[in-house]
């Protein structure tokens, strides 16, 4: 495997990559998943979460993931960028590089800000989220919690639904999947599907109720109510109506296949209540295997490829 | 002074106002030019060995950011007009959204007397078409247009009018005083929060997209206008397919337009910007290889009339942010020849009388910048360029003579460069040296 030196976009790894991170968070899962538990990986490592954009679930699951793996953790936020207190971008970065981290985790509201980082610092940059671009540990951990259900996901089929447009998650997920050999269609109202789509390697679908039925997985993505009153769809209403889950179009999948969403759930728009909580929804366990895919995520971009779960203090 | 008599030997002299390309001297005197001809002779002269090299009237710049009142920490008519000098100008018209903006004649005087004093390029200033550039009320054409500083271009650079009655007002007030109106084509509805080119490339790195109909429906919108009114339109940094055929089909219609495109729409793709550095963002934004195919064939067949660097300096902390954050904008003055001559003319998609037309003639015919952009005929003011077609330079962002440094060819290897510059016969450029 190539080594990892920074993770930015699910683009730039190749599919061993990609597998060496399941794999080393299948090993770790047991340590994400245990409370009050942590072993010495990374003791005396300094993790920075460089939080540019608000966000509560993913900083707190990065912040578990390192302590679980003893690295000392610093925060650092700021909402909107870094300017709005007269600093430039590049002053954040060289102010970050004088404190000696030896990792920066950065979520930014900006597309390509980690890139833009990666530029200016030597140590590994890890985007937690970037605008409407990447959200690769997001989808890392989608692609793990998929493969502990269905098994190798070559030639399996994922339907992701909604506001592809401005979603982050759907630009790594799709590539993910794709890496690792799956099929993917897009269902979705045309006003947020991404110009020229057609370049992403996938099938683009109008109807839900159609490609259900050959489903593995159905995708979830969160719908942001402001869009509406910028005319991509009239109501959250409609919206229901027609790109929603519900029991109905629960039923109409194969009885393996699983629902996924990365959260937070607008419940009654993109999913209905009884689905979000019925067995099929894994809404849940992807939270928990979010930590161990991170934890795997810092191991290797931060101590190159040993028994993850060993001590190397 | 020294530089009174001077007899450019033995170039090859480009001037396309009078169809001239042969290998002649060029004698100077007094600031003027004296003779165009074979073997010329004058004891008196300095004389410059122009063997191999081009002789063209100096150029003229319709769309320049010298940031001079407001924003001199990114560049100043002193450090424009060097940069200027550098590229093989003699005349520059810069943009009215300064701080306070160019919509009254002191303004427009001031930056026109800062010209002459730094005398390194004339300055012609742009008046802005509304007051503020706020797209409402009307700036006063006239008190501008009778200044000294003779202001017969109006723009709101950088913010389309986009009130269609606003627009249809400021063409026909124009009319009054044949003077020129050049509307941002931008409709800001279709690009609020657009960030790059709509396409491929957006789609993939999550920024928001700038649609082509933006820019084109402005354009057709504009051009309905101006055919309405009879007034004359000038359509700044063409960047898309679209715009090119709207813009050829008015013409062969008889609407009185003009159009120019920059460097670098002519040489540069969105895809570059999968680095996500800032010194590629610029409104219009880069487009796809599709468009740039085409203006590079309008500019080649006289359907965009001229080349314009829309030189816009930027402080570099500016243009150290996250991309959404950065302001728009590239250098263009000191790199607009090199990169038209590597990509246009050494391909051999212009010959050179046509490359030399569209940064003298071209620019030249849409406003009135006085002795600038040709002929070389006897008696005209020596506003000059020579330029070594075949120089292999590479671009050092940090040696340009701009106070920024945001130009996207940094370390680009380019064919051509200019070697002299004279305004009114005095070098203003003296083999690559800036005569400040």
């Amino acid at each position: 495997m190539r080594p990892l030196r920074d993770l930015i976009s699910i683009e730039d790894l190749d599919p061993s990559q990609v597998l060496a991170v399941l794999d080393t968070a299948e090993q770790l899962l047991p340590i994400a998943d245990r409370r009050r538990n942590s072993v010495p990986t990374l003791r005396g490592k300094v993790v920075c979460n460089l939080f540019l954009e608000d966000s509560t679930r993913t900083r707190i699951s990065f912040d578990l993931a390192a302590k679980r793996l003893s690295a000392e953790v610093i925060n650092f936020s700021a909402k909107g960028s870094s300017v709005s207190k007269g600093e430039s971008f590049k002053d954040t970065a060289l102010t970050l590089d004088a404190m000696g981290v030896d990792c920066v985790v950065v979520r930014s509201g900006s597309s390509g800000a980690p890139l833009q980082l990666s530029r200016y610092l030597e140590v590994p940059i890890l985007n937690a989220g970037d605008g409407w671009h990447q959200h690769p540990t997001q989808a890392l951990l989608d692609v793990f919690t998929m493969r502990r259900h269905l098994g190798e996901l070559a030639g399996r089929h994922v339907v992701v639904v909604g506001d592809v447009l401005h979603s982050r998650v759907a630009r790594s997920e799709v590539q993910a999947l794709k890496l690792l050999g799956a099929r993917v269609t897009l269902v979705s109202p045309p006003t947020l599907l991404p110009p020229s789509v057609a370049s992403w390697g996938v099938e683009v679908a109008g109807e839900l109720d159609a490609v259900l039925p050959d489903a593995d997985v159905v995708y979830l993505l969160r719908v942001q109510r402001e869009r509406m009153h910028r005319a991509f769809f009239p109501t959250s209403r409609e919206y229901a109506r027609v790109w929603g889950v519900d029991e109905r179009r629960l039923a109409l999948l194969p009885e393996h296949a699983i629902v996924m969403h990365p959260g937070p759930m607008n419940r009654g728009v993109e999913i209905t209540a009884d689905v979000a909580d019925s067995d099929r929804a894994v809404i849940v366990e992807q939270v928990t295997n979010g930590i161990a895919v991170r934890m795997a995520c810092l191991y290797l971009l931060l101590s190159g490829d040993a028994d993850a779960t060993e001590g190397s203090a | 002074m020294s530089d009174s008599t001077i007899l450019l030997r033995g170039g090859r002299v480009l001037d396309p106002a009078s169809g001239t390309d042969a290998v002649l001297d060029v004698l100077v005197r007094d600031g003027r030019v004296e003779a165009v001809g074979e073997q010329l002779a004058a004891d008196d002269a300095e004389v410059v060995d122009c063997a191999g090299r081009w002789v063209t009237p100096g150029f003229v710049d319709l769309h320049t950011h010298l940031r001079e009142p407001g924003f001199e920490d990114a560049e100043d008519v002193a450090s424009g007009s060097a940069a200027g000098a550098a590229g093989g100008y003699t005349a520059l018209c810069p943009m009215a959204n300064t701080d306070p903006v160019c919509d009254a004649a002191a303004v427009a005087e001031s930056v026109w007397r800062r010209g002459n004093e730094v005398g390194l390029a004339d300055v012609f200033p742009v008046g802005a078409i509304t007051k503020g550039l706020r797209g409402e009320q009307l700036a006063e054409f006239g008190e501008l247009h009778d200044s000294a500083a003779r202001v017969d271009f109006f723009s709101d650079d950088g913010k389309p009018v986009a009130d269609s009655l606003v627009m249809r007002r400021a063409l026909q007030y124009a009319s009054a005083f044949d003077v020129v109106i050049c509307n941002h084509s931008e409709d800001p509805d279709l690009t609020a929060g657009a960030q790059m080119n709509e396409g491929e490339a957006s789609s993939v790195l999550g920024l928001p997209g700038w649609p082509h109909e933006a820019e084109e429906i402005m354009i057709a919108r504009d051009l309905i206008l101006a055919a309405g009114v009879g007034a004359r339109l000038h359509v700044p940094h063409v960047s898309t397919a679209g715009a090119v055929e709207l813009i050829r089909a008015a013409k062969a219609r008889g609407v009185r337009v003009t159009a120019e495109v920059t460097p670098h729409h002519l040489s540069l793709q969105d895809h570059l910007i999968r680095s996500y550095d800032p010194v590629l963002k610029v409104n219009p934004p880069l487009r796809t290889e599709a468009d740039v195919q085409a203006l590079r064939t309008a500019l080649a067949d006289g359907t965009i009339d001229c080349v314009a660097t829309d030189h816009a300096p930027h402080a570099p902390e500016l243009k150290d942010q996250e991309w959404e954050h950065a302001p728009c904008g590239m250098l263009g003055l000191e790199t607009a020849f090199a990169v038209v001559h590597t990509e246009l003319v050494a391909t051999g998609l212009m010959d050179p009388l046509t490359a030399i037309a569209r940064f003298t003639t071209g620019p030249a015919g849409v406003r009135d910048v006085g002795a600038h952009g040709g002929a070389l005929t006897p008696g005209a003011d020596a506003n000059l360029a020579v330029l070594d077609p075949a120089q292999r330079w590479t671009v050092d962002g940090r040696a340009l003579r701009s106070k920024a440094r945001n130009t996207p060819f940094h370390g680009a290897e380019l064919v051509g460069r200019p070697v002299h510059t004279l305004l009114r016969g005095r070098f203003t450029l003296r083999d690559g040296k800036v005569q400040a």
